[in-house]
C-alpha cells in the first residue's frame, strides 16, 4: 500500500515535470568519501543554522538608535539611557524565553561558519582542487569567504554595545582612509560623520538580514550546482578510480544519511555551544558612546587578522605639503585584506602561468606532489597567522608578560623572516617525502623482482 | 449529535470506497520483477535496535526541551541548549549507525563529464558562436547601433546610480572638520555638571563634553588632565592653552576613531615613562605635555588640543576650537590646525 502511494506520487510528479530521469540520476550521484570533503558541508550546515536562528532574532530585534531607558530584568543597567537596538538585544538575552540560547547559537554559528570556510579553503588549496575545470567554483567560494567576513562584522556591529561601537569606529576609519574617495565613501555609507545618521542602522540591518544572506545563498547554490555538474574531485586510488571515473557512495541511499548525520552533528555542536558556552555577553560591555572605550577589546576571531595588521603597520601616513594623503589604517585595514583576496582569486591562473598546465584535472594532488604550491601556501598562511596572532598581542602581554613594545618588534621581523623560512622548509620537506616514497617504491619493486626470481629458480629446480 | 454521527459515517464510507478503488488501481500497477539497482545486503537487528533506541533518546531530549521551555526552569539557557543539543546529537548518532549498518554500502563508479579540449571546440560551442554571428547579419551600421546602445546604457546606468548620492553628503566633506567647541563653551561631565578647575586633580583623568551639546558627536568628548605647568613643552603659540597646567585633548584617536580611554601616569617618575594617553584599540600613544605628540603606535597625527580658560567662577571653558581636525584621518585632511 505504501509502495503504491509512493508510486502514484512519483508518477503524478513525473507526468507533470518530467523529473524522473533526472531524479534517478541524482539519487545515484556518486560522492567520493573522504573526511576532508566534509568541511564545505560543515560551512553549509552552519549557514542553515545561521538563517534559522537569524530569522528568530529578527522577530525581536529593533535596529534603531533612538534612545530609550532600559527597564529590563538585568539590574546593573536599570535606568540607563540606551538605544533601541541595544535595548532589544538585552531583551532577547534576558526577557525572551530561549532568546539567549538562540542569540548565542547564532553568534557561535557565525564563528564556526567562517572557520569551516577557511579550513575548507586550505584543503582545496593544498590538494589543487581548484584546477581546471573548477576555477569558477573556487572563485565563488573565495568571494563567499569575504562576504561572510562582512556579514559577521555587520552582525555584531548591529547590537550597539561598547565593542560593536568600537568596531564600527575602526570600520569608519578604514573607509575614511581609502585614497581619494575615502571621505566621500564614508559619508555616503554613514550618512554623515561618525557615528552617522539614524539611517545608518537601517542600512546595516537590511544588508545583514537580507542583501548579504541572499547573495551568499545565491552563491552557495551556484557553488553546489558547479560542484555537481563537474562532479567531485577525488584522491588517486585503485581502479576503476581514475581521471575519467569517480568512485564512491551513491547519494541515495548510501550518502544521504551520512550527510544528514553531519547536519545534525553541526546543529548539536552549535546549540550545545550556544547553551553552555557564553559568547559576547553584551550586558557586561554596556552601551556604546563615542567617548568610551575599553582595554583588551577583541573582535570576533575572523577579524583578528585585520586588527593585527592595523596594530603591526608602523606609524606611517603619506603626507604631502601638510595634508595627509594616505592615512595609516588603509595599509592594514583595507590594502592587506584586498591583497590577500586578490592573491587567492588570482592563484589558479598564476599557478597555471608558471606550470603551463592547462589540462583538466579530476584527481587531487597530495601536498608533497607540488612542492612550490605547498611551500607558497604554507608561507602565506604563516604570514596571515602571524599577523592574526599579533592582533591578540595585548592578551599575550597579560598571559605571558612579554611587553607590547617588544612583541611589536619581534612580530615586525617575524612577518618577513618566518614565511620565508617556512617557504624553503616546506619545499624541502615535500621533496624529501617524495624521495622517501620513491625509495620505498624501488625497494618494493626490487623485493618483488627478487621473489619472482626465486620462484622461477625453485620452479626450474623442480623440473 | 445525530448529524455529526451521520457525517462521520458518510466520511468513513467515502474513505473506504476510495481506498478500495485505489487498492485495485495500484494492484494493476504492481511492478514486474526487475533487476536490482541497489544491491541486497544483510540486515542487522542489533543496529536496528540501536538506531531505534537513539531516536527514542532524541525524542526524550526534545520533550525535555519542551518541558524546560514551557515551565521556564531556572538556568534555562543552559538546560535548553543542553536538551536541544543532545536531541540533535542523538539523531546524528542514529544516522551514523544507519549509514553504516542499515543502508546498503556500495562503491559505484561514474564517468566524469567529458572535458572540453583546448583548441578543439565541441559542436555546441561552434553553434553558439554561429548563432551569435549569423544573428547580426541584418545590421550594417554596427558602430552606430553599438555607440548608441553604449550611450543609452551609460546614461541610464548613471541615472539609476545617481540617487545613491542621497545616502549622505558625499561631496561635502566640510562636516568632517566640524566640532561643537567654541570660545566660552563650558566643559561638563556625562551628567551635564560643569567642571571647575579645582575638580581636576593631578594623576587622574576626566572625560568632558560641551555644555548642551550632543556627547555622541565625534568632536565632543575631551580628555582633561592636570600636569605640573613646569613640565609642559607645548608647541609655540599654545603657551596660554593650559591654565594651571590643565590640558584638554580630543578623546577620539586620530588613527582609527576609538576613544583614547587609557591614561598612563608614572608612579615613579625616574623609572617610568612620561604621562601618556593610550588608545586601547591599536595602542597609539600621545604625549599630553607636548601638545598631543604621537610617541608610540600607528597614529599619524597629533591628538588635537583644545585651548582652555578658567572663568571668574573657577569653571573650565573652551578658549577656542581644537588645534587640528578631530577624529581619524582621510585623504587631504590638514595635518595641523584649521587656524
Amino acid at each position: 500500500m505504501r509502495r503504491g502511494l509512493l508510486r502514484s506520487v512519483v508518477r503524478t510528479l513525473d507526468e507533470r515535470t518530467g523529473a524522473a530521469p533526472f531524479t534517478r540520476k541524482a539519487l545515484r550521484y556518486v560522492f567520493p568519501d573522504q573526511w576532508s570533503f566534509l568541511l564545505g558541508e560543515v560551512a553549509l550546515y552552519s549557514f542553515v543554522v545561521l538563517v534559522a536562528t537569524g530569522i528568530y532574532l529578527t522577530l525581536f530585534f529593533d535596529p534603531s538608535t533612538a534612545k530609550t531607558v532600559y527597564h529590563g530584568s538585568y539590574a546593573p543597567l536599570a535606568g540607563q539611557e540606551v538605544t533601541d537596538a541595544y535595548n532589544s538585544a538585552l531583551r532577547i538575552s534576558f526577557d525572551v524565553k530561549a532568546g539567549l540560547l538562540i542569540r548565542q547559537t547564532h553568534h557561535w554559528a557565525a564563528d564556526v561558519f567562517v572557520a569551516a570556510i577557511v579550513i575548507h579553503l586550505v584543503r582545496i588549496f593544498f590538494t589543487g582542487a581548484y584546477r581546471k575545470p573548477r576555477e569558477i567554483t573556487y572563485v565563488v567560494g573565495v568571494l563567499m569567504l569575504f562576504l561572510a567576513l562582512l556579514e559577521g562584522y555587520l552582525g555584531y556591529s548591529l547590537v550597539d554595545d561598547l565593542l560593536s561601537g568600537m568596531g564600527l569606529a575602526i570600520g569608519y576609519s578604514v573607509a575614511l582612509s581609502i585614497p581619494f574617495i575615502g571621505a566621500n565613501l564614508a559619508l555616503l555609507i554613514w550618512g554623515g560623520p561618525f557615528p552617522g545618521e539614524p539611517e545608518f542602522w537601517s542600512r546595516m540591518y537590511i544588508t545583514h538580514v537580507l542583501i548579504l544572506p541572499v547573495i551568499i545563498g545565491t552563491l552557495i547554490t551556484l557553488h553546489l550546482v558547479l560542484v555537481a555538474s563537474r562532479h567531485h574531485t577525488q584522491f588517486a586510488g585503485k581502479p576503476p578510480r581514475s581521471e575519467r571515473k569517480v568512485v564512491g557512495l551513491p547519494a541515495f541511499p548510501g550518502y544521504a544519511p551520512r550527510s544528514l548525520a553531519l547536519f545534525f552533528s553541526v546543529a548539536a555542536a552549535l546549540f550545545l555551544l550556544g547553551g553552555l558556552v557564553q559568547i559576547n555577553p553584551i550586558w557586561l560591555w554596556g552601551p556604546y558612546h563615542v567617548g568610551q572605550g575599553t582595554n583588551g577589546a577583541q573582535p570576533d576571531w575572523y577579524l583578528g587578522w585585520l586588527i593585527g595588521a592595523l596594530r603591526l603597520v608602523p606609524s606611517f601616513d603619506v603626507v604631502i605639503a601638510d595634508r595627509t594623503v594616505v592615512p595609516n589604517p588603509f595599509w592594514g585595514g583595507a590594502l592587506f585584506p584586498l591583497i590577500v583576496m586578490a592573491a587567492l582569486l588570482a592563484w589558479p591562473w598564476v599557478e597555471r602561468r608558471f606550470t603551463g598546465d592547462y589540462a583538466v584535472h579530476n584527481l587531487l594532488e597530495r601536498p608533497r606532489e607540488r612542492p612550490w604550491r605547498t611551500a607558497i601556501g604554507a608561507a602565506v598562511l604563516t604570514w596571515v597567522i602571524l599577523i592574526f596572532i599579533f592582533g591578540a598581542a595585548d592578551r599575550i602581554y597579560v598571559l605571558l608578560g612579554v611587553s607590547y613594545q617588544l612583541q611589536l618588534w619581534i612580530f615586525r621581523v617575524l612577518v618577513f623572516v618566518l614565511p620565508l623560512a617556512v617557504l624553503f622548509l616546506t619545499r624541502a620537506i615535500c621533496l624529501n617525502l617524495q624521495r622517501l616514497e620513491e625509495h620505498d617504491r624501488e625497494e618494493h619493486r626490487a623485493e618483488e623482482e627478487a621473489e619472482a626470481a626465486a620462484r622461477t629458480e625453485a620452479l626450474a629446480g623442480k623440473t | 449529535m445525530r448529524a455529526l454521527g451521520r457525517i462521520l459515517r458518510a466520511v468513513a464510507f467515502v474513505v473506504l470506497f476510495l481506498a478500495r478503488g485505489l487498492g485495485a488501481f495500484l494492484g494493476r500497477l504492481r511492478p514486474r520483477k526487475r533487476e536490482r539497482i541497489v544491491p541486497e545486503q544483510e540486515s542487522d537487528a542489533r543496529a536496528e535496535w540501536a538506531v531505534a533506541l537513539l531516536l527514542f533518546g532524541a525524542t526524550a531530549a526534545a520533550v525535555m526541551f519542551l518541558l524546560i521551555y514551557i515551565l521556564d526552569l531556572g538556568h534555562s539557557t543552559q538546560l535548553l541548549g543542553l536538551s536541544l543539543g543532545v536531541a540533535f546529537a542523538l539523531i546524528a548518532a542514529a544516522l551514523v549507525i544507519a549509514s553504516r549498518r542499515l543502508v546498503p554500502i556500495e562503491s559505484n563508479a561514474e564517468e566524469y563529464s567529458e572535458p572540453v579540449k583546448r583548441g578543439e571546440h565541441r559542436e555546441g560551442e561552434e553553434q553558439v558562436l554561429q548563432i551569435v554571428s549569423e544573428s547580426g547579419n541584418r545590421v550594417t551600421r554596427r558602430k552606430l547601433i553599438g555607440g548608441a546602445g553604449a550611450a543609452a546604457g551609460a546614461a541610464l546606468g548613471a541615472a539609476l546610480i545617481a540617487p545613491a548620492a542621497s545616502l549622505g553628503p558625499a561631496l561635502d566633506t566640510a562636516s568632517l572638520y566640524e566640532t561643537p567647541w567654541r570660545r566660552g563653551r563650558r566643559l561638563v561631565d556625562d551628567r551635564e555638571r560643569p567642571y571647575l578647575a579645582s575638580d581636576i586633580e593631578a594623576g587622574s583623568f576626566y572625560t568632558a563634553y560641551p555644555e548642551g551639546g550632543d556627547p555622541d558627536e565625534i568632536g565632543s568628548p575631551l580628555i582633561v588632565v592636570r600636569l605640573d605647568p613646569a613640565s609642559l613643552h607645548l608647541p609655540a603659540g599654545r603657551e596660554d592653552w593650559a591654565p594651571e597646567g590643565i590640558l584638554a585633548y580630543s578623546k577620539v584617536c586620530t588613527h582609527a576613531g576609538c576613544a583614547v580611554a587609557l591614561y598612563r601616569k608614572p608612579l615613579f617618575p625616574e623609572a617610568e615613562q612620561r604621562p601618556a594617553f593610550v588608545c586601547p584599540c591599536h595602542y597609539s600613544t600621545f604625549d599630553p605635555a607636548a601638545g598631543g605628540d604621537v610617541i608610540f603606535g600607528p597614529a599619524g597625527r597629533n591628538l588635537p588640543q583644545l585651548p582652555l580658560q578658567i572663568d571668574p567662577q573657577g569653571g573650565l571653558r573652551a578658549a577656542g576650537d581644537f588645534s587640528g581636525p578631530v577624529g581619524p584621518s582621510f585623504w587631504g585632511v590638514r595635518t595641523r590646525g584649521p587656524s
